[in-house]
């Protein structure tokens, strides 16, 4: 055991100096078995899985910055597996599984807090679409409940029960969901990989592919020489497209920019995620006292990582329409995230149409909750070639044949997801 | 974020609609239509896209805008705007 009450003891006496490190930073070898670029959570999940899962240990997870650097550190902490439709709930579902084992699995407080989601409703004909989206997730072995205003009154008191615009009619409870300590995710994940052999190698960016005569992809390019590898897997969601094109494919994604906020620390004051139904905005109380809370995407392309006021100002309205107690807290921080906007609003876990690479993108902006089981099932594809059961909807070439996974119901407008 | 129309001078942005990416065509194949319709470049420099004055006079624009800073070069008349 490396962390206990004795080694912190150990350790506050001798300065903090003691410490080990978590994992093993590695300089990269000539050649590996499979190369996955990302070491963002699901990269970092997804060598995981392959070294676990597959005794596959020739792995490297290439990072162009630091581990955790991108959306794993940047996201709302929200886990959850509320969805409507069958291509995407078996999948969430089996996420939400793993997430109930994670810190057991990884041996690694992840700090997986199960205290529910709530969407709250505004009106009957939301009521229904709710209703129906939690028959059907129990019709796949899902928790669901319909709360009606009074359950959600005991739940939540401090919500403004007395809107007039947008009254809270009730809410769809997803009782297992809850929140994750998002940087343990990335850490975690990590230290499992490591620990089985795999070398995580940081500023590194990929700058091109290898190719041999028939195009297929035989290792990558790097800032820190050329490496090759027998199969290559893309989780670099965000800049999804830039390293695509690096090998000549053109994908059904836009990148856009996502912010999020953080309040001053409070007392407990919000006991689970709520999320407001008449507009775009969900909170919940972190650990540390801040509420952390977010909504919309700007709306337009970018690789900025940091939005503009009109979203700012939008979020902090659904939030004051919600429940406007949380007009005396103060914003601590704001920052934003790049987020692959996939055409239907859904995940891509596939090979792609040149042998040897592999595609795991277009999160939008649920990736983190998708976390476990993005690095199972592409660590199930990158090993056997065959999609995970779970996973078998989510094919890049679902565009060309009509089988969307429009969860929304939006059509091809990215920024609109 | 602040664009120049060029009808009703520098406006803010929150007075638009955005379109994306202005440079597919609508094809006359429908073969074509899936590339149209689902495929982006997604650049991370320079991009043209459409924009709409919906708040103002209404006119379709193409603004050149930087996706890594946000930085707008030039906007013009969609109509006018070379394909």
């Amino acid at each position: 055991m490396r962390y206990s009450i004795l080694s912190l003891a150990r350790n506050a006496l001798s300065g903090q100096r003691g410490w080990r490190s978590t994992w093993r930073a590695a300089q990269p070898r000539d050649g590996y078995d499979v190369i996955v670029i990302g070491g963002g959570g699901h990269g970092l999940a997804t060598a995981a899985y392959l070294a676990r899962n597959h005794g596959v240990t020739r792995v490297a997870v290439l990072e162009k910055g630091w581990i955790g650097g991108g959306n794993v550190g940047r996201n709302t902490t929200i886990i959850r597996s509320n969805y409507g439709l069958p291509g995407n709930e078996p999948f969430y579902e089996w996420s939400m599984k793993l997430w109930e084992g994670l810190e057991q699995a990884l041996n690694y407080n992840v700090m997986v807090s199960q205290r529910g989601v709530l969407n709250l409703y505004h009106s009957d004909a939301q009521r229904d679409a709710f209703a129906r989206r939690g028959n059907a997730m129990r019709l796949h072995g899902v928790d669901a409940e319909l709360l009606d205003r009074d359950a959600v009154r005991r739940m939540a008191p401090f919500l403004n029960f007395d809107q007039a615009r947008f009254p809270i009619q009730g809410g769809l409870l997803q009782a297992r969901g809850g929140t994750a300590r998002h940087d343990a995710v990335a850490w975690g994940y990590a230290r499992a990989a490591s620990d089985l052999g795999v070398d995580i190698v940081q500023n590194c960016e990929v700058t091109g592919f290898l190719r041999d005569g028939s195009g297929a992809v035989t290792g990558v390019e790097t800032t820190l020489g050329a490496i090759r590898a027998g199969k290559v897997g893309m989780a670099v969601a965000g800049n999804t497209s830039r390293v695509a094109a690096l090998a000549g494919l053109k994908l059904p994604i836009e990148s856009h920019v996502l912010q999020a906020f953080v309040s001053e620390a409070l007392k407990p004051i919000i006991p689970n995620v709520i999320t407001f139904g008449a507009g775009h905005f969900y909170i919940s109380q972190s650990d540390k006292g801040g509420l952390v809370f977010g909504g919309d995407i700007d709306g337009y392309n970018s690789y900025a990582q940091r939005g503009n006021l009109p979203v700012v100002e939008d979020v902090c309205e659904g939030g004051m329409a919600v429940m406007p107690m949380i007009g005396r807290a103060r914003v601590l921080r704001s920052w934003g995230g790049i987020m692959d906007m996939s055409m239907d609003g859904s995940p891509i876990i596939d090979r792609t149409p040149i042998p040897g690479l592999y595609l795991n993108a277009g999160w939008c902006y649920g990736g983190f909750k998708a976390t476990p089981a993005s690095g199972w099932c592409f660590a199930h594809l990158l090993a056997t070639d065959q999609p995970h059961h779970t996973a078998a909807a989510y094919r890049l070439d679902r565009f060309r044949t009509g089988h969307l996974i429009d969860e929304k119901g939006q059509g091809a407008q990215p920024n609109l997801h | 974020m602040r664009i120049p129309c060029p009808f009703c001078g520098d406006r803010d942005a929150r007075e638009f609609v955005y379109r994306g990416d202005a440079s597919p065509v609508r094809p006359t194949e429908p073969a074509d239509f899936h590339d149209y319709v689902y495929l982006r470049d997604n650049p991370a420099g320079p991009l043209r896209e459409h924009w709409y004055h919906a708040q103002g006079c209404r006119n379709w624009l193409v603004v050149t805008r930087d996706t890594r800073t946000h930085e707008i070069s030039r906007a013009e008349f969609a109509r006018a705007a070379d394909r």
